[in-house]
Order: C-alpha cells, then structure tokens, then sequence
C-alpha cells in the first residue's frame, strides 16, 4: 500500500514537471544581476520557469557544442551565437542582440580609480584583474583596450585571470587584485570603490546577442523568453543595470 | 606547445617544493600524533584530515579571505613587505600543503605507530637520548612510511586543481599548473593540446599509484 502511494505520488511529481514549462538559460556571467530580475518577472507575468546557469561565453559554447542541454544562450558577444547558427546548433535566424555591454575598470577602494583611468599608466598597483580572454569576450575587449592604451606590454606581468567576469569581479571585490576590468552591470547598482567607464573607442562593441539552441526548437517557453527580453519591461531592467540597447 | 612545458615545469617546481616542506612540517605532526596520550590528539588529528573531505572550493574560498588584504594572514604578509599570496607562486605552496597534509601526515603517523613501544623502550635501555632514539631507530622503521607519504604527497599536489583555480588567477609560469591549464584548453575547445596534458597526467598518476603498490606488496 506504502510502495503504490509512494509511486503514485512519483508518478504525480514526473507529471507536474513535466506540465510546468521550463526553460533552460545559458548566461553569461555579466548578465547574471539583471537576468536573475528578469526571470523572476518572467515566470511571474507569463507562468514559464526560466532555469539559469551562469558562465563565460566560450565555456558554455564548448559545453554546447558536447551537448549541453541548454536551450537558449544569452551570449556575452555576437560571434558565438553567429557560429552555433552557422553550425546548426543554434535555431538559423532566432538570434537578436539583447543588450551591448560596457566596459569598465574598477577598484573595490574609494578614490583608487580616477575619472580617465590614469591609474593604468601609473602602474602602481600589484594585480590587475580580467576575465581569461579565451573564453570571455569582456576578457578579449580589455585586452584590446589595454592594447590600444599601449600598456599591455607593461602590464602584462601583473595580469591576473578570472575564470569569468564574476570571478574576476571576486578577485577585486576581496581586494586581492587591486583593479580590474568588469562589466558595468556588475558595478552600477550598489556603486562602491571607485571606477572608470572604458571610452567605447577603445574597444570592440560587445553586442550581445541570444539565440535560441536546437534543443529549444519548438518550445513555447524558450519563445515566450526570447519574446519576453524584447519586452519593454525587460528592457527597462537591462537599461537600469547600465547596458546600451 | 611552450606555454605547456611551463605549466609541467611549474607543476612539478610546486609539488617538490610542498613535498620536502611537508615532509618536515609532517614529521613532527605524525610522531607527536603516533605518540601522544593528550586529549589534543583526536582534535588535531581531524584538523589534518580536514582536506580529505573538504570540497576544495571551501580551502580557496577561506584561503582567499584570510590571505587577502583584509584577511589576518593578508595582514601579516603585508607588514613583512611580502604583499598578498594569492596570485603568488608562494600562495600556492601554502594552499598546496595545507591541502596535501594528511597524504603525508597519515602514512607516516601509521609508520610511527607500525613500530610499536617496544624498539623505543629497548633503546632507551640502552641510554639512547630521545632524539637520538628517534633519528637512529624511529626514522630508518619508518623508511616506507616515508616514501609512501612522499609519493602521495607529491602525487596529490601534481593532481590539485580546485584550490588553485580560486586562488591562482591563472598566470603563465607562476600560478598556470598542469590541471588548471587542461581546464583551458578543454574550455577553449583546444582538445588536441588537452589530450596531450591530460594523457600525461592519466600516464602520470597510473605510474606513480603502480610504483607505491609495487614498492609495499608485503604491507597488508
């Protein structure tokens, strides 16, 4: 009798999962503040659950590319989702750019970071944060910034890596590295330390594009998502966290 | 393929680097817990098996507190004008032999306790001082205890990888270990460069595990 209720009540779990559309969301790591908002809105307004997971870009795309059972990618660049349409593993023309992200250098200590990031050249710090720009496009674009500034070469040894843009946001939060290279979304809400906005001009537009995955094909929920970001209310959210759309 | 050989130099810098550390830092730990009646014994035996059940998540995350510029041991680094350990070759070596200690502790306190009272008692009978006692009957007992605790020590520094991404900052050729640079390259879909790292590892590890079960057939 125990073992029929118990299975019953299984049975009803497997079912109710099942009935309640889900979605599951690969985001990059910038994103994570703003997303987290936006899914909870989401599933408020339209009943869908968004399931998230955060990460570098190129990390998910490798895990994508081995079957990783994502259905949307909310990219932290354009060409990734470009590539997984290219290759089919990305829904061809379901791709839109969510948000274009900006750079910034930031300390965790008040008054560190000047107004023109002077302190880059002044090279009085011991560990300069960034994300691994193998795998993280906010990585590549300040490496390209600390390029064009010509100081990479100088700086090069004081480099730090995060895994992503959150870890490298930890190491300068925890004052570990005493500046670093994050996304303004990360900084903008609670405004601490002190922080340089990067001139666009000095890097690459991070346009940042999603795109629906194979596995998301024809699912309502992964539609109604990519719908809903396009959405007045979501793009309020995305806009207050600093991005340009 | 440069970039890689920095790596396995690295590696195998800070494993023998921790290695011979611990070996003199465990020594004493095991003979005193081999030894010991205190009630300390229980407690300072869990303390050294910590990293056996610890994620290494939980190891970087207080490490990287505590030796960050506002953490105490960030303070005392500080004030010897040794700036912070993580990012540092030396933060490895730190977070590396905190987290290897009861390879090493253990084999070597169950090779001190192997010996028993009675060779030590003899020796004492016969007026040898205690430290000589330890270094001419304890030590030379203990031999395979030692190798033992040295492969596995060595083995598990080569093999740590946890600990070293949260507190390493994955810099070539100071923090970029072996584990952490499989990670790249597996990361940035660079399976061919990952094969040849992780093939040697998998070489690696199946040797050095060969080598410690041949070398002690006779200890059940």
């Amino acid at each position: 009798m125990k073992r029929a209720l118990l299975s019953l009540l299984l049975l009803g779990a497997t079912f109710s999962t099942a009935s309640a559309d889900e979605v599951q969301v690969a985001v990059a790591a910038n994103f994570t503040a703003p997303m987290q908002k936006i899914a909870a809105d989401f599933e408020k307004d339209t009943g869908h659950k968004a399931v998230l997971a955060f990460g570098a870009t190129g990390q998910f795309y490798a895990q994508i590319r081995n079957g990783a059972p994502f259905e949307i990618l909310l990219s932290a660049d354009d060409k990734t989702p470009a590539k997984l349409e290219k290759e089919g593993l990305g829904v061809q023309g379901s791709s839109f750019t969510y948000a274009i992200g900006k750079l910034v250098l930031w300390s965790a200590k008040p008054g560190f970071v000047d107004s023109e990031g002077k302190v880059l050249g002044s090279g009085n710090f011991q560990h300069i944060a960034l994300a691994n720009p193998k795998v993280a496009p906010y990585g590549a674009a300040a490496i390209e910034a600390l390029t064009k500034l010509g100081l990479y070469p100088a700086l090069e040894p004081k480099v730090v890596q995060g895994e992503n843009i959150a870890q490298t946001y930890q190491f300068i939060a925890t004052g570990n590295a005493d500046l670093g290279f994050v996304a303004l979304s990360q900084i903008v809400k609670d405004g601490k330390g002190s922080s340089w906005i990067v001139p666009a001009n000095l890097y690459p537009v991070i346009r940042q594009d999603a795109v629906i995955l194979a596995p998301g094909k024809d699912k309502p929920a992964a539609q109604a998502l990519m719908a809903y970001l396009k959405g007045d209310k979501a793009k309020a959210v995305i806009r207050s966290y600093g991005y340009d759309l | 393929m440069q970039p890689d050989l920095g790596a396995v130099r690295l590696t195998l810098e800070l494993a023998t680097v921790v290695t011979v550390l611990l070996l003199f830092i465990g020594t004493p730990i095991a003979w005193w817990l081999a030894r010991t009646r205190s009630r300390l014994k229980s407690f300072i035996g869990a303390m050294v098996a910590l990293p056996l059940v610890l994620p290494p998540t939980v190891l970087g995350f207080y490490l990287l507190l505590l030796m960050g510029p506002n953490g105490p041991i960030g303070n005392i680094t500080q004030s010897l004008g040794l700036g912070i350990l993580p990012f540092t070759f030396s933060g490895l070596v730190v977070a590396s032999t905190l987290y290897s200690m009861p390879f090493v502790v253990q084999p070597l306190q169950n090779a001190f306790e192997a010996i028993g009272e009675r060779p030590l008692e003899v020796a004492a009978t016969l007026r040898a001082p205690p430290l000589d006692t330890f270094f001419s009957v304890a030590l030379p007992l203990a031999k395979p205890g030692f190798i033992t605790a040295a492969i596995l020590g060595f083995a598990h520094t080569v093999g740590e990888f946890g600990v070293v991404l949260m507190i390493g900052g994955n810099i070539p050729d100071r923090t970029r270990v072996v584990s952490v640079e499989i990670y790249n390259h597996v990361e940035a879909l660079e399976y061919a460069q990952a094969h040849w790292l992780a093939g040697g590892m998998l070489a690696f590890s199946f040797l050095v595990l060969f080598a410690l079960y041949s070398f002690n057939p006779n200890r059940k």
